[in-house]
């Protein structure tokens, strides 16, 4: 298969986790060592063979668009590391610079 | 003591709640420093729920005064709930899963929160942000995983009963490690609303219990339809407990060839094929059944599973709840600091081999083939219950293994779940129990597994095996 370390530092940007040169290098080694054994999925013939997402078939589960009791903002905010009044406060997103 | 013989107690009055939790603190606090199969606990709260119970002028509940233990990724409102990860440290929910709120109504009493492996990633018990659990039956050895702790403190009795939740065996395998009953409901059969997700399309929360008996009482209040989880089953619960003596006569059972291969441990097939010998004579026509696609299910899964966790443990970003690193200048330093500082080993493994899975270019090969693989899977499920009423194979292929012993080397762990992964592809239901000790004195587990909704079937046939082999009455020396 081949994860190269570059591969895996391309993965872990694209899932937003800041990871140590050593664990890029053992999770490419780790990582191939899976992929080749996933493989063996090639093998199976699913030629027609629809997928499956939901084990027993159900989809589009609807229900009345009705307001429900839900948690006030209070309760929304109080495990939030950094609040500012009813917001969820968060380092700077737009460079004022550019 | 089991749940029913707590219940007996009270009934002919001979004990109060607070009686039983104070019994069980003092054996908590003797064991569990040991054992550490607790990742929260707090007496005092375990108290005052039994104190409260007592004021009541009538016991009302079908588990009044039964303490339950909570695996640590299922919420309850305003109680640590962690998932074992630095990532939720401090996390206390706002509100109760649909599961707890039931137990509640019961009129159960929270024991506290189990250790698990990190997210319910781990076969072991020893991805956990707490540090390992340990097996009851040997201490060198791990409890088996993800609901690791749960199973330890029902092995060890420090619980009468507990939930896991179980993505690809999680409550079954160690289950089998520490020789308790574990069952995977039915997909849709228990809600999940307010179990922290980790593979959507295989997630269920079940009961972990000493006797069969218990299993069905646990099973029975937490069952049933949810609207607020949408995938969860609206169909009635049968009365569980009502069919359990119904014996076991006439009833067809499988077994899988397929599960009867190398690397499969002696001492666990002679168990299991003395515990078949035991199912004939109980009158239950044996015979075997070809599952050829169950090589498949190690890589399909972990190929599902890794990509739902990708995207469901992308919610972790230290914005609205639990770790935030605190140094990041700006918002994507924030997200990638903290989920560096936050998610260990495992974690991060498996997010990365998601997000390979699920990343242009190798959608189809890895997550499309699989979820066409899923279905081949499940209709090797289909067509065996069309000629067999359950299917008999063994819950691992080997007893409890070392504290270590496969924490280095991710793709052996991940084998180790080959019996119970097909299960959750499928989506039906299975029930691991004691059948057998090893030469040193290790619980081995048998599987059950039944089509959807046959959970009253499942438990009527490990019942019937359950009374006249009595491993439930093996105890470890403690």
């Amino acid at each position: 298969m081949g994860i190269s370390v570059k591969d895996v530092e391309y993965l872990a940007h694209l899932a937003r986790i800041q990871l140590t040169p050593q664990e890029c290098e053992q999770f490419a080694a780790q990582l191939d060592e899976i992929l080749v054994h996933v493989q063996k999925l090639k093998s199976a013939r699913t030629e027609g063979v629809p997928p499956t997402s939901h084990v027993l078939g159900l989809s589009n589960v609807f229900r009345e668009d009705r307001p429900q009791p839900s948690l006030s903002t209070d309760q929304a905010l109080a495990n939030a590391p950094e609040r500012e009044g009813p917001f969820f406060k968060v380092p700077r997103i737009i460079d004022p610079t550019t | 003591m089991t749940a029913q013989e707590i219940q007996a107690l009270y009934r002919a009055r001979k004990a109060v709640p607070s009686e039983v939790a104070e019994e069980l603190i003092r054996r908590i606090e003797k064991l569990d420093p040991q054992i550490h199969a607790f990742a929260w606990f707090d007496p005092d709260s375990v108290r005052r729920q039994a104190g409260a119970l007592q004021k009541e002028v009538t016991p009302r509940g079908p588990l009044w005064g039964v303490p339950v233990l909570v695996k640590d990724n299922i919420c309850v409102e305003g109680v640590p709930t962690t998932c074992a990860s630095r990532i939720l440290a401090g996390f206390r929910p706002p509100y109760d899963a649909t599961v707890v709120g039931k137990l509640k109504q019961a009129g159960a009493v929270l024991l506290g929160m189990s250790n698990m492996d990190e997210f319910a990633f781990g076969s072991s018990c020893e991805h956990s942000c707490y540090g390992p659990t340990r097996n009851p039956w040997d201490m060198a050895r791990v409890p088996g995983g993800s609901s690791g702790g749960s199973a330890a403190a029902v092995a060890s009795a420090m619980a009468p009963l507990a939930l896991g939740s179980d993505t690809g065996g999680s409550i079954r395998q160690p289950a089998a490690f520490c020789g308790t009953v574990g069952l995977k409901p039915t997909y849709g059969r228990v809600s999940r609303y307010g179990l922290i997700a980790f593979a959507s399309s295989l997630d269920q929360i079940g009961p972990i219990s000493r006797t069969v008996s218990d299993c069905a009482l646990l099973l029975q209040t937490i069952a049933g339809f949810d609207p607020r989880d949408s995938t969860s089953g609206n169909l009635p619960v049968p009365d569980y407990g009502k069919e359990l003596e119904k014996g076991v006569q006439g009833l067809r059972a499988g077994v899988p060839e397929e599960f009867f291969i190398g690397g499969l441990d002696p001492e666990v097939k002679q168990a299991i094929e003395a515990a078949i010998e035991q199912y004939r004579q109980l009158g239950v026509t044996v015979s075997k059944v070809s599952m050829p696609h169950t090589e498949y299910a190690v890589p399909t899964y972990y190929i599902i599973a890794t990509a739902e966790a990708s995207s469901n443990l992308a919610r972790f970003d230290g914005v609205q709840y639990g770790h935030r690193s605190s140094n990041g200048q700006t918002l994507l330093e924030m997200y990638t600091r903290t989920r560096e500082q936050g998610f260990g080993p495992e974690a991060k493994r498996r997010i990365i081999l998601g997000t390979f899975v699920l990343s242009s270019g190798y959608y189809d090969a890895y997550y499309g083939n699989a979820l066409k693989v899923r279905t081949l899977i499940k209709q090797d499920f289909d067509r065996a219950f069309e000629r067999v009423d359950f299917l008999i194979t063994p819950t691992a292929p080997t007893p409890a293994f070392r504290l270590g012993e496969k924490i280095e080397d991710p793709l052996t762990m991940y084998l180790s779940d080959i019996f119970t992964i097909s299960v959750n592809l499928s989506g039906v239901p299975a029930l691991s129990m004691p059948c057998g000790l090893t030469k040193s004195r290790l619980p081995v587990g048998m599987q059950l597994i039944a089509k959807p909704f046959a959970e009253d079937l499942l438990l009527r046939a490990a019942y019937a095996y359950e009374q006249v082999a009595g491993w439930h009455r093996q105890k470890p020396n403690l």
